[in-house]
């Protein structure tokens, strides 16, 4: 089946150096401002994830989103988290997205619903980030639901990504997840955005001594900071996130915020291009993708490499 | 044992607006120990309910009674007359003592007097924390004897997730319980067994699988 591969999957295969965008799905029953995103990031980024009710907020579904970017030629990486719906749900899910010639599947725990516009909800999390990757993964390997009974066919066949959070505690157990993460069937990784590049290197040192970037691809995850006032928020209220005092200073200091924004943006891209074993950048800038184009020049990664014959399948 | 917290005062007086003879029924259990509905409780809330009531020009009459368990017939069995005599029963139990009371005196109006919170326990004077879920099948044999069931403040099997930090949760002030878990793991040298994945976990032991009935015909009598 490997004509049928995602065009991200092919790109990691070839060795290249991949870049991932993001769009957040709108509060709204409209998909005009996904494709709008989505010009932005065409020809700049190989594929872009579409997040799945976001801090647990509601909006538009990511494989609804996921349709509209095909259709916007752009290749998604639908997001899907385990807070809102049980393994029927997810499963059910995922059979839709992938008729729909959704390839790329990432698999997150999901933010606590306490986070978001609806904190008295239920959550459901029937299974977690990991068992969510095993079931993923053995739909395609055994052609099985969750349960063991046989798909008969049409199997959905996902290219399977995780997340990874360098920078949450405890350290080494982050490694630790990750490698158990593979095992359950994740192939391809986007970390938490990264900011404190000292600790990243310090956590890829740890990866390579487990061998762990030979068996997934890891994308490093950046994110362009618009203001110092944007920095300082980060800083004090997200958790799972460090963000270093220079950067907040560098930004305050600089005539330009945005222009500043996007040269921290480049270098750490740059630097992290270096660092062995990351084979792709993910940048997220939601309500920021007109800057991405700029950003990908600027490192020097345009054009985007064409895979010849691949059209984004016809819906 | 059960944790439970008393509703506000508030609350508790609008649900007994119309009654003026309520009996209060505190138990000798659980609710005793975190301190919200044993005999010292229900001294308090029937003196505060008679305060308020006279002073709204509708006195209340106050029965007072405290049972060994109200989980249990033959506890109830005891306070039948004084059940008689009150037109509502203000029950200072967990959900469980109130139903036994409600179900044991069909004829009269029971109100729950507490919020019951968790199985748990007292961490300090004055704190109670939840400890289990009661999913149906346990699984502290694999996690160090720390339930991430209850505990995780998204029941992750595979913890912890990506918002650990400073061994917080990044949902509420609580420990993040996976790094205790993981903590504990790697002072007992058993690392490898957190490396293995923990499958899907059958809920329907839990409530999931429709309310629990526990059947042992080796200890039925007749
Ligand atoms: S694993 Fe289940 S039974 Fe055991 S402590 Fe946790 S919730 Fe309770
Ligand atoms: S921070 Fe820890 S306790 Fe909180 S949800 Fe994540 S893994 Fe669970």
């Amino acid at each position: 089946m490997s004509e049928n591969k995602s065009r991200l999957q092919t790109l990691f295969e070839q060795g290249e150096f991949v870049v991932t965008g993001e769009i957040g799905p709108p509060k709204g029953a409209t998909g005009s401002g996904i494709r709008e995103h989505a010009k932005h990031l065409k020809n700049c980024v190989d594929a872009t994830n579409l997040t799945d009710n976001q801090t647990a907020i509601v909006r538009l579904s990511s494989i609804a989103a996921g349709l509209h970017v095909i259709q916007a030629g752009v290749e998604p990486i639908v997001q899907m988290t385990c807070r809102d719906r049980n393994r029927i749900a997810i499963q059910s899910d995922l059979l839709g997205a992938y008729s729909l010639g959704i390839k790329n599947l990432l698999c997150l725990s999901g933010d606590h619903q306490s986070f978001g516009n609806h904190p008295t909800a239920a959550n459901v999390f029937d299974v977690d980030s990991i068992q969510l990757i095993r079931i993923v993964k053995r739909m395609k390997d055994e052609k099985v639901f969750a349960c063991g009974e046989e798909i008969k066919s049409d199997e959905p066949r996902f290219f399977i990504g995780a997340v990874a959070n360098p920078f949450a505690d405890p350290f080494e157990v982050r490694v630790y997840r990750m490698e158990k993460k593979i095992n359950a069937g994740a192939q391809f990784f986007q970390t938490q955005i990264i900011f404190d590049l000292e600790r990243f290197d310090r956590w890829m040192e740890l990866v390579r001594e487990r061998g762990l970037h030979e068996r997934a691809y890891i994308m490093a995850g950046v994110m362009p900071v618009k203001s110092a006032k944007v920095a300082a928020y980060m800083q004090k209220s997200v958790s799972g996130m460090i963000v270093p005092d220079e950067m907040v200073d560098r930004l305050k200091k600089a005539e330009d915020q945005k222009a500043e924004a996007v040269e921290i943006c480049v270098e750490q891209i740059k630097q992290i291009m270096k660092i062995k074993g990351v084979k792709g950048v993910h940048i997220m800038a939601v309500g920021w993708e007109e800057i991405v184009p700029s950003i990908v020049e600027k490192v020097g990664l345009l054009p985007r490499p064409q895979i010849p014959g691949a059209a984004l399948a016809a819906v | 044992m059960i944790v439970a917290e008393q509703k506000s005062f508030d609350e508790i007086s609008k649900m007994v607006e119309s009654f003026d003879k309520v009996l209060i029924l505190g138990c000798n259990e659980c609710v005793t120990v975190c301190l919200a509905g044993g005999e010292k409780e229900v001294g308090v809330l029937a003196t505060s309910l008679r305060l308020l009531r006279k002073q709204g020009d509708r006195p209340i009459t106050t029965l007072e009674e405290t049972v060994t368990r109200q989980c249990e017939w033959e506890y109830l069995d005891q306070i039948e007359k004084l059940a008689e005599e009150a037109d509502c029963i203000i029950s200072m139990a967990c959900g469980v003592g109130v139903q036994y009371v409600a179900e044991r005196f069909p004829d009269k109006w029971v109100i729950p007097a507490l919020d019951t919170k968790c199985a748990g326990g007292s961490v300090k004077h004055g704190q109670w924390e939840e400890r289990c879920g009661m999913c149906g099948e346990c699984i502290l044999h694999k996690t160090g004897g720390i339930c991430p069931v209850a505990r995780c403040s998204k029941r992750i099997l595979n913890g912890p997730c990506g918002g650990s930090q400073n061994g917080k949760c990044e949902v509420k002030d609580v420990d993040c319980i996976w790094d205790q878990i993981y903590k504990r793991m790697m002072a007992l040298g058993r690392m490898d067994q957190l490396l293995e994945i923990e499958p899907e976990k059958n809920w329907s032991k839990a409530r999931d699988g429709g309310p629990r009935k526990l059947v042992r015909e080796d200890v039925m009598i007749g």
